[in-house]
């Protein structure tokens, strides 16, 4: 186990780096500078010129991926061209914000996804399970933005419940939290009750029952540790994902999370705080798809983690 | 000798789509304590589902029991309320199934799912369970069944596994097994292992067993008497050696014809018993094995006939035919010579192959 979960993570360093020589990539051919942002007043071509010197951009491109790899591992994410700041500053500010929304939003669509799935699953096909299927379909196929501007026109402009924008008291956290939550919530609800129908359905399910089994014994005891398996392979990358991309809601509710920062950081092609984002999100990705693999050794024992 | 269990007149139905399928169709019969009874037939013609009705295990809905008795141990269990129900299941009536692989839970250890059922029934703490679990694990000889206690299903093989359904069957000491198809899962040298195993703890334990399966071979050593099904109901009831010496019905001779035997040339082919079995939603109106059958005459596709007394045999054998009643045309048949109408056989491979032929493109 230990063994495994080194070599996993060894393992994230090329994942890691590819990643990162990607994103390099991509971000130095998009069109334009950093500082050709202001078509009416740009700047002279002496102050471009000590600028990209400045900030090394003025060498060749694999140079600089060099340069930048190696400031990496020691730990120097660089300055922002946009903000004038360390860039392990602004992480350091937004990323607590933006994992704090993600961990939240996580656990309020657990805690609503799982009783719902399970709950419909032994209803089928009765109110219960119809309402909940009407929820997870609206969840999944409203966009979150959508859903923000619904949610800012009830809550906010009708009924003045939250505050529109900002963030620090419980208050301003609500609806992002919520808004966030409603896509994974739905998404995890179906597969919850998909996963629960499918094992309900079992032999081993009329084995327990053949013993004699009151009903809740034969679903806490034997249903629900299968069902969860499928589950919690989706709860990985979903956790991935409400951390990483809570992006949108953040420039919706102009949440100071590192989401908000990425998107500002691409449109003003802020080199070195797409970069950092770009790895701090795939180190995440890489992290949760571990967890799971971790997670599903304990769960299912026909898979045994390799010594 | 008292019955211990009493089946009277069990109608079990699946209410679906397409219509009512008759699966159990007026089934009565009983077993005494001891005794074992095997019940024998194709596919799809109610056996399974007659031991599942027996537990109150029949899928609801769109399955249900609805009419009859099932009098065990003096009571009906089609009268009781859940709990009770529970109560006997596992404890009093237990059942091994026909899927080793798929039956037993794999997220769970073997002790696990059988301490369960002693810890609920036998009120045993957690240790006794463990321990009697070893016990039971080494009565069906499991090797090393200490070390093996805390393996999961996986980890055994399919014989193995099946071993465990029976050490978890026999765990609360019941007074009647049910054993649905319990060796078709298996390869041919296991499925005599797991029949030498059930048959001596049977004895030993002096439990009765309903053994039901589709293969009269596997009957013919573990049973002492024999049903065989058709359709949902019970169309031949004897002894087992009477059956094997004195089969009656044509279904019964259908069904060992396609055994192969030791005592025949190695080139004599099986015999398969034509068409397919029928529709239960609607049954044909007569005899149920009417259209497959090569010995049919008219009277057979007019009215069912009912389950008899057979002249000429022993007392307690009895067929669903017209042909083996007083006076019929079958009493006196050898089935080994006279393999009836063989333009009938061909009318009905035609017929069959028609059917399939119409029904596939669809499917």
């Amino acid at each position: 186990m230990l063994k495994y979960t080194i070599r996993r993570l060894l393992l994230m360093i090329p994942t890691l780096f590819f990643v990162a020589l990607i994103t390099f990539a991509l971000a130095k051919a998009a069109p334009g500078s950093p500082f050709d942002k202001n078509p009416d007043k740009p700047p002279k071509q002496e102050i471009v010129d000590r600028w990209n010197k400045f900030y090394g951009l003025d060498k060749p491109v694999p140079e600089q991926f060099v340069m930048y790899m190696s400031n990496v591992l020691h730990l120097d994410f660089g300055t922002s061209i946009r903000r004038q700041r360390p860039v392990s500053e602004i992480l350091g500010q937004g990323f607590p914000v933006t994992a704090q929304l993600g961990a939240q939003a996580l656990i309020l669509a657990l805690a609503v996804a799982l009783p719902l799935g399970v709950i419909s699953a032994l209803k089928q096909n009765t109110m219960v399970d119809y309402g909940s299927l009407f929820f997870a379909t609206v969840g999944t196929t409203i966009p979150s933005f959508v859903m923000a501007i619904f949610f800012i026109y009830i809550f906010a402009l009708g009924l003045h419940l939250f505050p529109i924008t900002g963030w620090g008291t419980p208050q301003h956290m609500v609806m992002p939290t919520v808004i966030l939550a409603l896509g994974a919530a739905a998404f995890l609800a179906r597969i919850t009750r998909a996963s629960m129908l499918e094992a309900i359905r079992q032999d081993y399910v009329r084995t327990a029952r053949s013993k004699g089994l009151r009903e809740q014994v034969v679903i806490v005891g034997h249903v629900l540790k299968n069902a969860m398996i499928p589950v919690a392979t989706v709860v990985g990358p979903a956790a991935a994902g409400l951390i990483t991309g809570s992006f949108i809601i953040e420039t919706f509710f102009s949440v100071p999370g590192i989401g908000r920062e990425y998107v500002l950081s691409i449109t003003a092609l802020d080199y070195p705080v797409i970069m950092a984002t770009t790895l701090l999100y795939a180190f995440f990705i890489v992290v949760a798809n571990l967890s799971v693999d971790l997670v599903y050794g304990m769960l299912d024992p026909r898979i045994k983690v390799a010594k | 000798m008292t019955d211990l269990l009493e089946v009277t007149d069990l109608h079990t139905q699946f209410f679906t789509r397409d219509g009512v399928v008759r699966a159990v169709d007026g089934v009565t019969f009983q077993v005494a304590a001891g005794e074992t009874l095997g019940i024998v037939g194709e596919s799809g013609c109610g056996k399974s589902v007659t031991a599942l009705s027996l537990m109150r295990l029949i899928p609801q809905p769109p399955g249900k029991i609805v009419s009859g008795s099932i009098m065990f141990d003096g009571q009906d269990i089609l009268k009781m309320d859940d709990d009770d129900v529970r109560g006997i299941r596992g404890k009093s009536i237990a059942m091994i199934f026909q899927d080793p692989m798929t039956s037993l839970n794999p997220v769970l250890t073997i002790s696990r799912q059988i301490s369960e059922a002693l810890e609920l029934h036998m009120k045993m703490d957690k240790n006794e369970a463990r321990n009697r679990t070893i016990e039971l694990l080494e009565l069906v000889q499991i090797p090393s069944a200490k070390k093996r206690i805390d393996d999961y299903p996986h980890q055994f093989s399919g014989g193995m596994r099946q071993r465990v359904m029976i050490a978890m069957a026999l765990s609360c000491g019941p007074k009647l097994i049910l054993a649905d198809e319990p060796t078709t899962a298996l390869d041919v040298t296991i499925q005599a292992q797991i029949l030498d195993l059930l048959k001596n703890l049977a004895r030993e334990f002096r439990t009765a067993f309903i053994l039901i399966t589709h293969d009269l071979g596997v009957v013919a050593g573990m049973t002492q008497r024999i049903n065989v099904m058709y359709a949902g109901r019970i169309v031949e009831k004897a002894d087992t050696v009477e059956l094997f010496a004195n089969p009656k019905m044509p279904y019964t001779w259908g069904l060992l014809r396609s055994i192969p035997r030791l005592d025949e040339s190695r080139r004599a082919k099986l015999v398969p018993i034509e068409g397919l079995p029928p529709d239960l939603i609607a049954p044909p109106p007569g005899c149920k094995f009417e259209p497959r059958c090569q010995y049919r005459r008219d009277v057979c596709s007019e009215k069912e006939p009912e389950l008899k007394r057979i002249p000429n045999a022993k007392s307690d054998h009895e067929a669903r035919c017209w042909g083996t009643q007083e006076g019929g045309w079958l009493v006196d048949t050898d089935w080994k010579r006279e393999i009836g109408d063989t333009r009938l056989i061909e009318a009905i491979k035609q017929e069959t192959a028609s059917v399939t032929a119409t029904e596939t493109p669809g499917e």
